[in-house]
């Protein structure tokens, strides 16, 4: 790519190499400079129109160089501090303020925040979070590592060979990937329909052994519980198990070649070899799901009937739509406080020496 | 970077040819692919259950959900596609995606370009700037940006949208790219600059071919995600259902054809959503497998 790219290069400046600098430039020996109106006419005018006796002066260069760096970055900065950086910083704002939309936002110092210490619908929804937090990272990225282990080395020894994918290890990985290029709010729809008490896929098969499916989404929190998490799980599993065998595939060889020698077997191979290896990864990967969890915002809404059960973004986003804004955004801090906290836990617990290979 | 050359690699240890010898290889080669193939079943399970349910009868769907179709009822799909508003929402989110996606990779490719390769006060600053946005889950920008949006007037309008798909994508393509365009030699850079191209120009011209494979994965990632959208167009683009995108108009049908019954035309609208972005993902699942694990590195 590279290569073709250089030589595309090469042709394209030799076609522009017919009207270039005939004078060699040399500013020193240049009179002082060329007149002030002559260098504001370049600034403004396109590079194109830049005057031979402008164009090589140091100081026109460096204007040029900032002009095109504040050409270049004033629009991405703008778009992003106006829509992004900004209501970050708002939000913090508005969470110690009484604003319900209008133009008048009075500040209310912690009042938002006693008022949600004492909201039972709140520690209700962060029940429901924390629980996604905590288990479904273990439960996904346990199903991937498992997984991708038996991708990369669950295959048959072949000569001389310590470790070993398994066949058709890409179609594996193709199909479990798939819930990942899926839209979320597909996603829960599908598992809506497939949760389905009467007409779902899952009571459906049950029904064929005689067994009456429970009503998964219908009432009970836990069930509920449970269907989220198998959600969440369901859609994720794919993405560690290509993020783990991708570790796993850049472990060298000789290191399983050396562990075979010495008689460990594929278990002891995996808790003392790839785990170690690979924990970086890991780590960053149990962080990212529990934020994806505390975050699921789309499946709980989608899939789950308002009253069975509620996550803390969907509790916001009710709060929102009732127009307690100052009130909303104030759980929005929490549940950035909450995430980061959470990554600092796990940074703390997962802390192990790295190891270079 | 390092992550999706990474992620590319396991390639190489595709398809190992099998060899008859060592049983107890064998054992485990059972072993294995039973559970592989299980999860085979258990993801793509429900994918065809919608698929093959999506040809059937709404009738029959109620009465029996595990039935095969017993004709090819189409007519579940021209519902869905008319009555049901798929096609709208379809071309919605095309003309949302074809504005949004060319800012996102032009306005991330231009900033990205800037900070990796001049140096100029406040560079570093900048850099972490965008690097720091991906760190802050989008809920809690939620309200203001909905304010904010209102008083640019571009709340339930296609450009808002877009602009806010832009913005929101554009820290984590920045910060790929710019770890891209910072591998990139910088010869050839100055080579342009002594033959007297301009900025603009090399980086047109020069500096963005070669950034090729870098646009790409971050492309993919973007129009992936993008595509996919739930949370901004729930948030910007609420007003009128005539201009849901995909998986909004998608979520509502599920709510309303439960009113109605017609089961069909749903079960026929998310096979129709599904199946593109499906396709596209088996013919190019290297490159989309690569950029989307990238974003794990954020």
């Amino acid at each position: 790519m590279n290569e073709a790219g250089r030589s595309g290069v090469k042709t394209d400046t030799r076609v522009d190499d017919s009207p270039p600098p005939k004078k060699a430039p040399d500013p020193t020996g240049r009179p002082k400079s060329p007149n002030g109106l002559l260098f504001l006419l370049a600034v403004l005018l396109p590079p194109r129109f830049t005057p031979e006796s402008v164009r090589y002066d140091r100081r026109y260069r460096t204007l040029d160089k900032y002009r095109f760096i504040i050409g270049f970055l004033g629009l991405p900065l703008a778009f992003y501090a106006l829509f992004v950086i900004s209501p970050f910083v708002q939000a913090i704002y508005y969470s110690f303020t009484d604003w319900s939309g209008g133009p008048v936002a009075n500040f209310i110092g912690f009042d938002n925040f006693t008022k949600m210490w004492n909201d039972e619908r709140f520690w209700d929804s962060l029940e429901m979070s924390i629980a996604l937090a905590v288990i479904a990272p273990v439960v996904t990225l346990m199903l991937g590592m498992f997984f991708a282990y038996m991708i990369t080395s669950g295959g048959r020894h072949r000569k001389g060979q310590a470790i070993a994918g398994v066949a058709g290890s890409s179609f594996y990985k193709v199909v479990y990937f798939f819930p990942q290029v899926l839209s979320v709010a597909i996603i829960a729809v599908v598992w809506g329909r497939v949760l389905n008490t009467n007409s779902g896929l899952i009571n459906g098969g049950l029904d064929k052994v005689g067994i009456d499916g429970p009503a998964w989404l219908g009432g009970d929190r836990t069930l509920a519980l449970i269907a989220v998490l198998v959600v969440l799980c369901w859609s994720f599993v794919g993405f560690y198990v290509v993020l783990f065998s991708a570790a796993m595939g850049a472990i060298p060889k000789d290191i399983y070649e050396a562990a075979l020698l010495d008689g460990a077997g594929r278990g002891r191979t995996f808790f003392s070899v790839t785990l170690p290896l690979i924990w970086d990864t890991v780590r960053t990967g149990w962080i990212y799901m529990g934020i994806q969890a505390l975050d699921s915002f789309a499946i709980v809404l989608v899939m789950v009937p308002e009253h069975v059960l509620k996550v803390t973004p969907v509790f916001l986003y009710e709060r929102f739509r009732d127009g307690q804004y100052g009130y909303a955004t104030s759980i929005g801090v929490v549940l950035l406080v909450l995430s980061m906290a959470f990554s600092l836990i796990v940074m703390r617990i997962g802390n192990r020496d790295r190891i270079e290979y | 970077m390092t992550i999706s050359e990474t992620a590319s690699r396991p390639g190489s240890t595709d398809a190992p040819r099998p060899d008859p010898g060592s049983r107890s290889g064998a054992t485990l080669n059972v072993f294995s692919h039973a559970f592989l193939v299980l999860w085979v079943i258990l993801a793509a399970g429900p994918l065809i259950w919608v698929a093959l349910t999506a040809l059937r009868p709404s009738v029959d769907i109620l009465s029996d959900p595990m039935g095969w179709p017993d004709a090819f009822h189409w007519e579940n799909f021209t519902n869905a596609w008319t009555e049901a508003n798929i096609g709208q929402y379809t071309i919605n989110s095309l003309i949302i995606l074809a504005g949004s996606l060319t800012g996102t990779m032009l306005l991330g490719s231009m900033a990205a370009y800037v900070i990796a390769r001049f140096t100029f006060p406040g560079n570093r600053f900048v850099f972490l700037l965008f690097a720091g946005g991906m760190m802050f889950p989008v809920i809690l920008a939620l309200v203001p940006l909905f304010a904010v949006m209102e008083n640019f007037g571009l709340l339930d309008t296609r450009p808002g949208l877009m602009i806010a798909y832009i913005a929101y994508s554009l820290p984590f393509t920045t910060f790929f790219l710019t770890s891209f365009f910072r591998t990139l030699p910088t010869g050839v850079q100055e080579a342009a600059m002594v033959d007297g191209a301009s900025h603009t120009r090399t980086f047109f011209q020069i500096m963005l071919p070669m950034a090729k494979p870098g646009l790409v994965s971050i492309g993919i990632f973007n129009f992936l995600g993008q595509w996919n959208q739930y949370l901004l167009p729930l948030l910007l683009n609420n007003e009128e259902e005539k201009s849901y995108v995909l998986p909004q108009g998608l979520a509502t049908l599920a709510v309303s054809q439960g009113y109605r019954g017609d089961w069909g035309a749903l079960f026929a609208g998310l096979t129709i959503a599904m199946l593109p972005v499906l396709v596209v993902y088996a013919v190019f699942q290297r490159q989309v497998q690569a950029g989307l694990t990238a974003g794990a590195l954020k």
